[in-house]
């Protein structure tokens, strides 16, 4: 069966001051399959973000294609994409400022139905209420509004949104990073208990190793707009190959003060992905070196 | 996280608040009442209204007619209330049927300086890019016309008429809205809850009349009332020069009338002059009291 998103030498190039360009994202390749969560991994402002929203279209490519199930959305205009919108849904980092303020929480879960004009107005609402109750509210919230929920309450009811629409995809940008860990922990059982019920496949975005570790199926590491790595969950944790990849993962805590590193801390910023005229950064090709598992050549 | 409870009881994960959150119902209300002067601005409007809308009903011979000799002075052996003025008319009644016809003007005026005020400011800062080069374009080359002179000329060109003032206010005010507008649509177009709008599909028509503008309206309607009031003044200044529709005196048009005998003939200006002053005071105060019932981030201050 194909991939349900199919990414080919996705590229986005953000024109700055003075003829500079910021390479955000930089030919990248990935696909998703049906009920798979696929995490991408990197430190802020690798251009793991602008790769959501590029498959999401909230931002235009300025190179490479996009196939969400089968279909290239790559250049659709908004008429056009808007069907597909149906088949795709994002859930944002920060809780607090994705809910409109002035609408009442309900509202804002029916209104995807409402802008696709999914069911009769009865239905909608009755959808609602099931959607509140599979999140984990109660359709006694309905009516209230965004600042009467605590952040962990708000990803839940963003959650019920991006479900509205019944999609297939669901992005979710930093959606955890912005709650506290045991609420954390909560949501993300909650998208994975969707995910088996409901066969949704999850484009994973985050920086936070720990939640990846337990979420993905697979893992890509992305770094200064370009893919590193590549591969399954355990590949990735047990024989991480590129160097970057290590480092990432050796920045994570150690909860026992007497084990020691074996390799130093990662140091230093990273290097501007802005590029003068004429520039243009080295791209990296990918070897796969075992079944499934891709590693850039250093 | 079964037990779903409202903030109060959820405190390791409480809302920032330092972030903008609406009011709950009638707490904007509260806050309003808790500005004094709003509420004294509130109350002089009341009293304003009253007086044009209201009292008129019960005065039986409500016109602007010569009833007793010119230039009686208040107190004065058979003057009215208010003494009367160059022609022998009742200072109290043309001042209380002039009200209608100021606030008229500055209603009418405000609605159009909003209308194209926001609509030109909302398509500029949704789309951006070249359509807001030129629409920005287009309303510094309002911004910077002699607001005065260009009214004076559109007056003067099609009669003074209580349309022609409205239009001419209308054109010359609305810069100041549509960078207003502007400025919030663009900052709201980066938020996720529009982002979010996008991803679902709806249209850009949807997003800017139901998800930004409403977010918006706090805004604008604050603003609103500040216009009044200039739109106020500017009627006055434009019928104190002459051109005021002659068939409804205005506060401003009335107070022009007298001039010629202001200093042997004082009521006849001051009082017209008073109810202009009181009527954009309480409307600037009314401003202020919405200002903080909107922003919670002024609470407190």
């Amino acid at each position: 069966m194909a991939p349900l998103v199919e990414v080919r030498d996705l590229s986005k190039v953000f024109p700055v001051a003075n003829k500079y360009k910021i390479h955000a994202v930089e030919h990248v390749s990935l696909e998703v399959g049906h009920g798979e969560t696929l995490a991408v991994v990197g430190e802020s402002g690798c251009g793991k973000s602008t790769l959501a929203y590029l498959i999401i279209r909230l931002l235009k490519a300025t190179g490479g294609q996009i196939l969400l199930d089968g279909t290239d959305i790559t250049g659709l205009k908004s008429r056009a994409m808007k069907e597909h919108r149906r088949k795709m849904q994002i859930i944002f980092q920060d809780p607090f400022a994705s809910l409109d303020p002035r609408r009442s929480v309900g509202y804002s879960v029916k209104e995807p139905m409402q802008v696709h004009g999914t069911a009769s107005a009865d239905e909608q609402e009755e959808q609602v209420g099931a959607l509140f109750e599979r999140v984990g509210l109660e359709r006694g919230h309905l009516r209230q509004y965004p600042h009467q929920f605590s952040g962990g309450q708000r990803q839940r009811i963003c959650i019920a949104r991006a479900l509205a629409l019944e999609p297939k995809l669901v992005i979710a940008d930093e959606s955890v990073s912005a709650l506290d860990v045991s609420v954390q922990a909560q949501v993300i059982n909650l998208m994975m208990e969707l995910q088996n019920d409901m066969g949704l496949s999850f484009l994973f975005i985050s920086h936070d190793l720990a939640v990846v570790e337990r979420i993905a199926h697979r893992v890509a590491v992305m770094y200064l707009g370009q893919l590193v790595e590549l591969g399954p969950r355990s590949a990735i944790f047990e024989n991480p190959t590129h160097s970057y990849t290590k480092r990432l993962l050796d920045a994570v805590p150690i909860a026992d003060p007497r084990q020691r590193r074996e390799r130093p801390l990662l140091t230093g910023e990273i290097p501007s992905p802005r590029w003068g005229p004429g520039e243009s950064p080295k791209l990296v090709t990918m070897q796969e070196i075992e079944p499934g598992h891709f590693v850039a050549e250093e | 996280m079964a037990d779903v409870e409202t903030t109060e009881s959820d405190q390791s994960d409480a809302p920032d608040p330092r972030r903008h959150q609406p009011p709950p119902k009638y707490q904007g209300f509260k806050m309003f009442m808790r500005n004094r002067a709003a509420v004294f601005g509130a109350v002089l409007m009341i009293g304003i209204l009253v007086v044009t809308y209201i009292l008129p009903i019960f005065i039986t011979d409500n016109k602007n007619e010569i009833i007793a000799e010119k230039h009686l002075a208040p107190g004065d052996e058979g003057a009215p209330l208010l003494g009367t003025d160059y022609l022998g008319r009742d200072v109290a009644i043309v001042v209380m049927n002039g009200g209608s016809t100021t606030l008229k003007v500055a209603g009418f005026a405000a609605i159009l300086i909003v209308g194209i005020g926001a609509s030109i400011g909302a398509a500029a800062g949704y789309y951006g890019g070249w359509v807001d080069s030129a629409l920005m374009r287009f309303t510094e080359f309002f911004q910077v016309l002699p607001g005065l002179l260009f009214a004076i000329v559109i007056v003067a060109l099609f009669s003074p008429t209580t349309l022609t003032i409205v239009l001419a206010i209308g054109l010359i005010s609305w810069p100041g809205i549509a960078r207003l507008t502007r400025g919030e649509f663009l900052r709201q177009k980066n938020l996720e809850y529009v982002k979010a709008a996008t991803a679902i599909g709806a249209s850009d028509r949807r997003i800017i009349i139901k998800t930004i503008l409403p977010n918006t309206m706090p805004v604008i309607i604050v603003q609103s009332s500040l216009i009044m009031g200039a739109a106020i003044l500017f009627e006055a200044g434009l019928a104190f020069l002459g051109l005021g529709d002659a068939s409804n005196l205005s506060w401003g048009f009335y107070l022009g009338l007298n001039r010629a005998s202001f200093l042997s003939n004082w009521w006849a200006v001051t009082f017209p002059g008073l109810m202009i002053f009181f009527t954009v005071l309480s409307l600037s105060l009314i401003g202020d009291g919405l200002q903080d019932a909107f922003n919670p981030k002024l609470r407190g201050r």
